[in-house]
């Protein structure tokens, strides 16, 4: 009677500790930007890596956000993450619509190529795109960065907010047209606040993409420094920051922060939109 | 209730034949992927035909060059040795990030609700986490001398790596670069797999221990086939995922030491930057589409099997 709990302990012993080391391996690097970026530089350079910090100090923030050009970089960050998302959304809104509840010839023609779009190898598309903006006199500006941000989102926002359309029953929609609604306002006032979790999720797909991206960043904003985004600033910190490891923690972790604090927040919807698209930021 | 009713009224008839809407609704996609997509994509097919260099740039016209971009890449013993390494890294990571997903999604599947909770809150950390963010963070961890990852193997007593500098090694920067993509990768594959499970009755699984299968027999015989078509899928993803890989490498060795990481990718961009040959670049973005459309016909057949299920 009493080997038997003990035996399912045991069994249960590998898999919890294998659980805590998935849970640990996971977690360290992001405790590790964390703890760094709070850590006086004394412990930062300290022979015995300090794992468990007795004081904390907000200098390197201070510095990481004082450095040359940090607020103008967030804001250009933010600007166009914020253009390509809202962009991105409205257009998907319609082309997920059409899809998902109107018959049409060349439907399926459609879904393939927003299929295709998904999948597009955009990283070939450095080279041309930057020949084109040349041509056309748009090398350097944000707003080209937003367009091509625009065109990495939309495939996957149109495919996720089909799966979240798909998933409202067109019946309600139909209920309200014969209680006398136009089709645009029965989508409006039936469909629309039914779909707001899917819009959340789908524009936080958008988001982190676009606020991540580098490539395109790093390649199409060359003359104009001050016209960079945070990704490309943060990947050149040693020329910012040197080896002042603090500084360059705390600006990746300031950089992170509104991204780890939507994921787990949304974390439900978000792995249940990512498996309805099976899409990856 | 009156005024909606007419207003709703009055909006269809001044409106649009109802045939015309969906592609009303399409056309700024159409347009977006015209210009945004095909556009550049046929234009990088035109330049890897063409002359296209610093002078062209700015000239704005070119020569056609027939095929000798291609067959300057092709010659181009650095080329191989590039896409050699490109199938290497493909490999090497895509197996590892597959069999941890696997397992771990195995795992998740088998824990309690609140280690379940905490394994999923690391995951979603860790693949929430911009990429930017996280190189220099594995930079910071692997830096030579205040490094953890150094601290850790020498106390653990591989002396040798007192002070090991990381990215001045080839095999050792490619280890970390690997390291880094699967610590970001695996997280989508373990939650995609593990929502894929959490679909199957639990009484399946249940009904076949009655029967008196054990744990391999159950993971053949109930687990694989339910896990079969998302497999397929998430495979295919992280193929074209990995072998497009740019970022990471570049923020961290910009192909070097001494090309040591650089995969095609990374090849095209550096030949277009660093040596103006925007043609030569072109040619091995396309050569780059044309290994990626194998994958892609993978996971459209994928894909399209889901959708029939669907």
């Amino acid at each position: 009677m009493s080997a038997r709990p003990v035996r399912v302990v045991l069994r249960g012993l590998p898999l919890k500790a294998g659980a805590l080391v998935v849970f640990g391996l996971s977690v360290f690097p992001v405790y590790w930007m964390i703890l760094t970026a709070f850590k006086p530089t004394s412990d930062i350079q300290a022979e015995t890596p300090v794992f468990l910090p007795t004081s904390l100090t907000l200098e390197h923030f201070s510095d990481a956000v004082t450095a040359d050009g940090f607020w103008s970089f967030w804001r250009n960050s933010l600007l166009v993450t914020t253009g390509c998302v809202l962009l991105a959304l409205v257009v998907a809104l319609g082309a997920a619509f059409a899809v998902a509840r109107m018959r049409w010839r060349g439907r399926r023609g459609f879904v393939l190529m927003v299929f295709v779009a998904q999948v597009a190898p955009w990283e070939a598309l450095l080279i041309p795109m930057y020949v084109i903006a040349r041509d056309t006199d748009m090398l350097d500006r944000l707003t080209t960065l937003t367009l091509v941000y625009f065109m990495i989102t939309l495939p996957f926002t149109i495919v996720t907010l089909r799966s979240f359309l798909s998933a409202i029953p067109a019946e309600l929609e139909e209920a309200a047209q014969v209680d006398g609604c136009t089709r645009a306002a029965a989508f409006r006032r039936v469909t629309f606040p039914l779909l707001a979790p899917g819009l959340l999720a789908t524009s936080l797909f958008g988001f982190i993409t676009a606020w991540n991206e580098f490539a395109f960043a790093n390649m199409l904003i060359i003359k104009n420094q001050d016209d960079r985004t945070l990704p490309v600033w943060l990947s050149s910190f040693s020329n910012v920051f040197g080896t002042d490891w603090g500084a360059t923690m705390a600006a990746s972790t300031l950089f992170a922060l509104p991204v780890l604090v939507l994921f787990l927040v949304l974390q439900r919807r978000v792995a249940t939109g990512m498996t309805g698209g099976a899409v990856k930021g | 209730m009156d005024a909606s009713r007419a207003r709703g009224r009055g909006g269809r008839r001044a409106g649009v034949p109802a045939t015309l809407w969906p592609y009303l609704l399409i056309a700024p996609t159409v347009i977006g992927f015209a210009f945004l997509l095909a556009y550049p994509l046929a234009r990088n097919l035109l330049i890897s035909f063409q002359h296209y260099g610093m002078a062209e740039l700015i000239r704005g016209n070119a020569d056609f060059a027939g095929l000798g971009n291609y067959s300057a890449i092709l010659r181009d013993g650095e080329f191989w040795q590039v896409a050699r390494r490109t199938l290497w890294w493909t490999t090497v990571n895509v197996t590892l990030i597959m069999v941890i997903g696997t397992g771990v999604a195995l795992m998740l599947q088998r824990l309690g609700k609140r280690m379940r909770t905490l394994v999923l809150v690391g995951l979603v950390l860790a693949w929430a986490s911009p990429v930017i963010a996280t190189t220099t963070v594995f930079q910071w961890l692997f830096s030579s001398r205040l490094g953890v990852v150094n601290w850790v193997l020498v106390r653990l007593g591989f002396d040798s790596f007192q002070d090991y500098s990381w990215f001045a090694h080839g095999t050792a920067a490619f280890t970390v670069l690997v390291l880094l993509v699967v610590w970001q990768s695996v997280p989508f594959v373990a939650i995609t797999l593990h929502s894929a499970l959490t679909t199957v009755p639990a009484e399946l699984f249940e009904s076949a221990r009655i029967d008196g299968a054990g744990g391999w027999r159950i993971f053949r015989s109930v687990t694989l086939p339910v896990l079969r078509p998302i497999f397929g899928l998430v495979l295919s993803l992280e193929v074209i995922w990995v072998f497009r890989c740019f970022a990471q490498i570049w923020a961290v060795t910009k192909g070097g030491p001494s090309g040591a990481t650089t995969t095609l990718p990374v090849y095209a961009y550096q030949v277009a930057q660093s040596l103006h040959r925007y043609d030569l670049g072109a040619a091995a973005a396309t050569l780059t589409v044309l290994v990626l459309i194998g994958a892609l016909i993978l996971y459209f057949r994928q894909m399209f099997r889901q959708e029939a299920e669907l």
